[in-house]
């Protein structure tokens, strides 16, 4: 198990069973996206008090997930790194972090112009928003941290340091906005409760979900195999690939 | 424990004798401020509403100059390369460093406050509650900012990047801090508000030298 575990985390190996694995999430992901979209755009019931605004849920929370899931993947490889030294780790931190604040910055959008139609205003300071805006912020540090510091053996490590340092943080920023009024609805999607919602509403929800995870392990994978290739540009194995 | 007062000491003495680290963020504390009735316009009320955010704000850029510089002149001439290799544990230099640190920045600008808390027509309550804050608000502050001194040493342009890495830390400070003031001045209870701070800061004191001792030796590591 640990041998097959330190394999895997040699960039050579890596780069061999992602590539034949790529291919089959790639089209999965596709898939799903195409199938929860149409589902979601053309076929769901529209709600009984935002009618076809509503929609914009399908797109907005997968995102908003993915945003909060993404900072955990990282810290996760930050931990493997800082413990274990796997060089993969590193590169995989690296890579999460672009779309980790892309998703952030996709869920923000959505959120204001699904608030606009049913609040009344594109933005108010409610926990939720704020919280995901702060981790926005959080994103960024790490890749202002990564590119200032870049060319520096110590890169790798500073930067999970401060991803670590921000997980830890996280819940204490989420549950000191909470004590502001919240005008944001608590989630009604969750893995151990029966959803409040009809069937119909929420099974394209959870396609879209699982369409977004796989669409955010597709584009890591990617960035991580060119970022390998990137950094062992030197050894033979690559070389070899190129020509 | 004697390493720890000894660097308590030496840190002290390093201040005095080179006052401008410490003086030049306390002045731009008191400009800050300052300019905010400018910029608003001299109306009472309003400088009751925003006093408790404004001198929060403030603190916090503050906080961010001074600490900017905290580890840097020992990183330039080596003294900090020394520290770790000492037979001495690191964790109790860098508290010695964050206590010496707090104590002419956070303590200070605490010990400020009133005047200021004064200057935006504050109710005797409230300063009260202001002083209360930032005694419990400053040092997680100074103590978080550490880890973003230690992460960026020996870096161009560290002291925006601090500001990036540090500042969303602090919004929960920010949040309770300005709620247990406007909790005072509006005449209700705050006691809530100031063990929330006490544990954020206790939490803090726990785990931050941790990370603070962890990103020196990163940082010296190259």
């Amino acid at each position: 198990m640990w041998n097959w575990f330190h394999k895997l985390g040699s960039p050579k190996t890596f780069y061999a069973i992602s590539g034949s694995l790529l291919p089959y999430f790639c089209v999965l992901a596709g898939i799903m996206l195409v199938a929860g979209v149409v589902w979601a755009l053309g076929f769901v019931p529209p709600d009984y008090q935002q009618g076809h605004t509503v929609r914009i849920m399908y797109v907005h929370v997968p995102s908003a997930i993915l945003a909060q899931s993404s900072y955990m993947m990282m810290a996760a490889a930050g931990v493997v790194y800082l413990v274990w030294r796997i060089k993969l780790a590193d590169i995989a931190l690296q890579c999460a972090a672009p779309i980790g604040t892309g998703l952030t910055f996709l869920a923000l959008i959505t959120g204001a112009i699904w608030g606009k139609p049913t609040w009344g205003t594109w933005w108010v300071w409610d926990a939720r928003l704020t919280s995901t805006l702060v981790l926005l912020f959080l994103f960024v540090g790490v890749m202002a941290l990564r590119s200032a510091m870049s060319g520096k053996a110590s890169a790798g490590r500073a930067t999970a340091m401060l991803v670590l340092v921000g997980v830890m943080n996280l819940p204490i920023i989420k549950y000191s906005v909470d004590w502001w009024f919240t005008l944001h609805q608590p989630s009604s999607f969750s893995l151990t409760e029966k959803p409040s919602m009809p069937p119909e509403m929420w099974m394209p929800l959870l396609v879209m979900v699982l369409g977004f995870y796989l669409f955010f392990f597709c584009v890591w994978m990617l960035r991580i195999r060119t970022e390998i290739l990137n950094r062992e540009y030197r050894s033979r194995w690559v070389r070899e690939l190129v020509q | 424990m004697n390493i720890l007062l000894a660097t308590i000491r030496r840190d002290l003495l390093q201040h005095v004798r080179r006052p401008a680290d410490i003086v030049n963020p306390l002045v731009f504390f008191l400009i800050v401020i300052s300019l905010f009735p400018l910029g608003i316009g001299p109306s009472a009320g309003t400088f009751n509403e925003i006093a408790a955010g404004v001198i929060w704000v403030a603190v916090l850029l503050a906080t961010l100059l001074s600490i900017d510089v905290m580890f840097k002149s020992d990183y330039e001439d080596g003294a900090l390369e020394q520290m770790v290799l000492s037979k001495q544990p690191l964790i109790l230099v860098v508290l010695g460093k964050l206590i010496a640190q707090w104590l002419v920045s956070g303590l200070l600008m605490t010990l400020m406050s009133p005047l200021f808390a004064l200057m935006f027509f504050v109710s005797s309550d409230g300063i009260l509650a202001i002083a209360m804050a930032l005694l419990l608000g400053t040092p997680t502050m100074v103590l978080l900012g550490s880890i973003g001194a230690a992460l960026t040493l020996g870096l161009k342009n560290g002291g925006v990047l601090i500001a990036i890495l540090v500042l969303p830390l602090y919004i929960p400070v920010l949040i309770l801090g300005t709620a247990m003031v406007d909790a005072a001045v509006g005449g209700s209870s705050y006691t809530g508000h100031m063990l929330w701070l006490g544990a954020l800061l206790l939490v803090t004191i726990g785990l931050a030298p941790i990370a603070t001792q962890a990103s020196i030796r990163i940082s010296l590591s190259q």
